[in-house]
C-alpha cells in the first residue's frame, strides 16, 4: 500500500482558467524518500503543500495509508511538515515548541516530556531545550523543527525545502544527517527542492516537475543518465546536458562525456571538431566552453574535463573532441521526447 | 546571485563637471530641516502650555487676576479637599481600565474580521474606520441623540421589540449615564485598536500558522497560544493607546452628560474645564488637569518596558 498517492491532481487558484498542477499522478513505496525537483514556480511546493491540506485539489484525490483525504483538514492526515523558514513558535521554548503537537492530540504530560525528550536525544538539541527560537542558529533551528514533526509519529513527512536557510557547508552535512535520519525511522517523505544535488543526494526516486507536470519520476541514475525530455536533460546536470540539432532531431550528451579524441576510447566513438573559445578551472576539472561543428548544426557546447586528462588546449584553436556512442541520447526537436537512436554518420 | 552596476554615467558626467555636494547631500543638515516643523510644533502646542500649566498650578491666577502670584501647594491641597475631585479621578479610572479592556477585545476581535479574505472587505474596512475619523464633538453629539431621554432610536427599538416598556433615559440615571459614556468611548477607539492589532496580526507569517494547522491545533488554540502571544507587543500598544485616549479625553462627558447626574459621569479633564475655564479658576483647573500627567506617564512607562521585553520574532 502506497504510503502517498495522488491521482489526477489538478489544481488552479479562485476560478483560474489556467491550472498550477495539470494533472499529477505520483505513488510512493511504503518508507520511500520522494523528492519533488523543480525551477520555481513549477507547481512543486504546491503539491506538496495540497497534500499537506493546506491547500484543496480542484480535481483528483490525495490518499494517505490507502484512504481519500481530500476532505480532511492537515491535522487529521497523519502528516507532519518542516517548512521553508521552519516556522517555530518565537514565543515558545525549543521544549514547549516540540511538544505542541502533543499537547494538541492532548496527550499526558509525562508522555510528552518522555517523547519530547526522546526526539530531542536523537537530533542532539537536549541541551537547548529552554532556550527561545531566536537563541538558535540556522542548523539548530533545523533539527527543532525536525524533532517537532518527529514526535508526533506521523505515517509522512512532508519537507519544503528545508535545507535553503543554510550555508553552503551546513548544508552538505545537514544532508547527510536527513538521509540518516530517514534511514533510521524508515518514515515515507515527501521533499521539496529545486536544488539539484540534494534531490539527487537524497531521493530514491525523483519527480521532475515543470510547469505543473511531472517530467519523470524514476531513480537519481534514472533521470540523470535517460532523461525523458530535454528539459530534464538540461535541468539535470552541472553545466546541464548539451544539445546538438540535427534534422528534425536533437542530439544530447553530457559535458563529462564528451572529450579530446585521444581520451575516448577508439571503438564507437563519435568524433566532431571543437572550436575553444575559453577555459574555466572549477574544483580540479576543466570547463571548456566552445562550438562544435560536424554532427549536425553549429552549437554552442560544454566539455567537462576532469583533472586526469591532460590534453593541452588554448582558446582559438579547434581540437577534435569525442563522445562514446552509448553516452548520446536523442530528442525530438518539436516535442522535446526522447526517442529512438538515429544515426549520426560521424563515426571513427 | 551577484550582480554587477557599471558606474559608466557617473564617470562621464564627472569628466564634464567638476562633483560637488549638494545640500541635500549633507544628511546631518537634512535631519534638522525634516525635523524642525515638528519641534516647533511640539514646542509650541504641547511643551508651552504644559509648562504654563505647571507653573499656573502654584499660582492664584484666575481669568479675572491673570498676574502671577506664587501660592507654593495651596491649590493642589484645595483640591485634595474636594469629594468632586476625588469621584472625577475615580470616574477616570473606571473608565478608563474598562473601556481599554473592552476596546483590546473588540478591537481584536474587529482586526481578525478585516484580516479574513471576503468579498467587499474594502467598504467594511472603510466603514469600521469612520468612528476614528470622526470629530469626537460630532460624533458625541450623535450619540446625544440617539441616547436621548425621549426621542431616543435605541428606545425605540428596544420599546417595539418588547424589551422594555419604558425609556431608560440613559444619560439621568447615574449607572446608565456611566456605561453610555463607556460605550461612546469604545465605539470611538476599537477602529484604531483594530487597524492597530491588524498590522500585529498582519506581521505574523503564514508559515507559523500552516505550521499549527499541520500540528493540529484547532482554531481556538491557535487563537490564544499563537496569534495572541505573538499580537501581544500590539495589543499593549493599543491598549496604551485606547487607556490615554480615554483618559485625557473630556469632550465625550462634557457633551453627554456635562459630567451629571450628580458628578456620576466627572471625569478629572472635564472637572479641570469647569473648574479652571468655566469656573474662571484657572490655577486650580491646571493643578487638577495636571495630576493625570504622572499617572499617564507610569502606566506609559510600564506597558512600554513590558511591550520591550516579549520575545515575539
Amino acid at each position: 500500500m502506497a504510503a502517498v498517492e495522488v491521482r489526477g491532481l489538478r489544481k488552479s487558484y479562485d476560478g483560474a482558467k489556467s491550472f498550477v498542477l495539470q494533472g499529477i499522478d505520483l505513488a510512493s513505496e511504503d518508507g520511500e524518500y520522494i523528492v519533488l525537483l523543480g525551477p520555481s514556480g513549477c507547481g512543486k511546493t504546491t503539491l506538496l503543500r495540497t497534500i499537506a491540506g493546506l491547500e484543496h485539489a480542484t480535481e483528483g484525490d490525495v490518499l494517505i495509508g490507502g484512504n481519500v483525504v481530500n476532505g480532511l483538514p492537515p491535522r487529521a492526515r497523519s502528516i507532519a511538515m518542516v517548512f521553508q523558514s521552519y516556522a517555530l513558535y518565537p514565543h515558545k521554548t525549543v521544549l514547549a515548541n516540540i511538544v505542541f503537537p502533543l499537547r494538541a492530540e492532548g496527550m499526558a504530560k509525562e508522555e510528552r516530556q518522555r517523547k519530547a525528550e526522546w526526539a530531542a536525544g536523537l537530533l542532539s538539541i537536549g541541551h537547548l531545550l529552554d532556550r527561545k527560537p531566536r537563541q538558535l542558529s540556522g542548523g539548530e533551528r533545523q533539527r527543532v523543527a525536525l524533532a517537532r514533526a518527529l514526535v508526533r509519529d506521523p505515517s509522512v513527512f512532508l519537507l519544503d525545502e528545508p535545507l535553503s536557510n543554510l550555508d553552503a557547508k551546513l548544508r552538505t552535512s545537514a544532508r547527510d544527517e536527513l538521509k540518516r535520519f530517514h534511514d533510521e525511522l524508515g518514515t515515507t517523505t515527501v521533499y521539496v527542492t529545486h536544488d539539484q544535488v540534494e534531490a539527487m543526494g537524497l531521493g530514491d526516486r525523483i519527480a521532475v516537475m515543470y510547469g505543473g507536470v511531472i517530467h519523470q519520476f524514476g531513480r537519481p541514475e534514472e533521470v540523470y543518465d535517460d532523461p525523458a525530455d530535454t528539459f530534464v536533460a538540461t535541468f539535470l546536470g552541472s553545466p546541464p546536458m548539451n544539445l546538438v540539432r540535427r534534422d528534425s532531431h536533437l542530439i544530447g550528451f553530457r559535458p563529462e562525456h564528451l572529450w579530446p579524441v585521444e581520451a575516448v576510447p577508439e571503438q564507437h566513438r563519435i568524433t566532431m571538431p571543437f572550436h575553444v573559445d575559453r577555459l574555466e578551472y572549477l574544483s580540479g576539472d576543466r570547463h571548456i566552453y566552445g562550438t562544435v561543428t560536424g554532427i549536425g548544426e553549429d552549437s554552442r557546447v560544454i566539455a567537462r574535463l576532469p583533472a586526469t586528462v591532460t590534453t593541452p588546449l588554448q582558446p582559438g584553436e579547434t581540437h577534435q573532441f569525442a563522445v562514446h556512442g552509448d553516452r548520446l541520447r536523442f530528442f525530438d526537436a518539436e516535442s522535446g521526447l526522447r526517442t529512438a537512436p538515429i544515426s549520426v554518420g560521424a563515426a571513427g | 546571485m551577484t550582480q554587477t552596476i557599471t558606474p559608466r554615467t557617473s564617470t562621464t558626467r564627472s569628466s564634464a563637471h567638476a562633483p560637488r555636494v549638494r545640500w541635500t547631500d549633507r544628511e546631518g543638515l537634512l535631519s534638522r530641516v525634516f525635523l524642525l516643523p515638528t519641534v516647533v510644533y511640539i514646542v509650541g502646542l504641547v511643551a508651552v502650555p504644559f509648562f504654563l500649566a505647571i507653573a499656573y498650578s502654584f499660582s492664584d491666577v484666575t481669568a479675572g487676576q491673570p498676574s502671577y502670584d506664587f501660592i507654593g501647594v495651596r491649590n493642589y491641597v484645595r483640591i485634595f479637599g474636594d469629594p468632586v475631585f476625588w469621584k472625577s479621578l475615580q470616574n477616570t479610572l473606571v473608565f478608563t481600565v474598562i473601556s481599554m479592556l473592552l476596546i483590546v477585545v473588540f478591537g481584536k476581535v474587529l482586526a481578525n474580521i478585516l484580516v479574513a479574505d471576503f468579498k467587499g472587505k474594502w467598504i467594511v474596512r472603510l466603514l469600521v474606520l469612520l468612528p476614528w475619523t470622526t470629530p469626537v464633538s460630532l460624533s458625541a453629539v450623535a450619540w446625544l441623540w440617539l441616547l436621548d431621554s425621549i426621542y431616543s432610536p435605541i428606545d425605540y427599538v428596544l420599546r417595539n421589540v418588547g424589551l422594555i416598556d419604558s425609556n431608560l433615559y440613559y444619560l439621568g440615571q447615574p449607572k446608565l449615564a456611566m456605561a453610555s459614556v463607556i460605550a461612546v468611548h469604545v465605539w470611538r477607539l476599537v477602529p484604531l485598536a483594530a487597524v492597530i492589532i491588524m498590522a500585529g496580526l498582519i506581521a505574523i507569517p503564514q508559515e507559523i500558522n500552516e505550521q499549527a494547522q499541520v500540528d493540529g491545533a484547532g482554531f481556538w488554540r491557535r487563537f490564544f497560544e499563537i496569534t495572541v502571544p505573538m499580537c501581544m507587543p500590539v495589543i499593549a500598544v493599543a491598549g496604551l493607546f485606547g487607556a490615554i485616549f480615554t483618559a485625557t479625553d473630556m469632550t465625550v462627558a462634557y457633551v453627554l452628560t456635562r459630567g451629571g447626574p450628580n458628578n456620576a459621569t466627572q471625569v478629572l479633564s472635564s472637572w479641570a474645564f469647569f473648574k479652571g475655564i468655566e469656573g474662571s479658576d484657572v490655577a486650580q483647573g491646571a493643578a487638577i488637569a495636571l495630576f493625570l500627567f504622572p499617572l499617564l506617564l507610569a502606566a506609559a512607562i510600564a506597558i512600554l518596558r513590558v511591550v520591550r521585553k516579549m520575545e515575539v520574532f
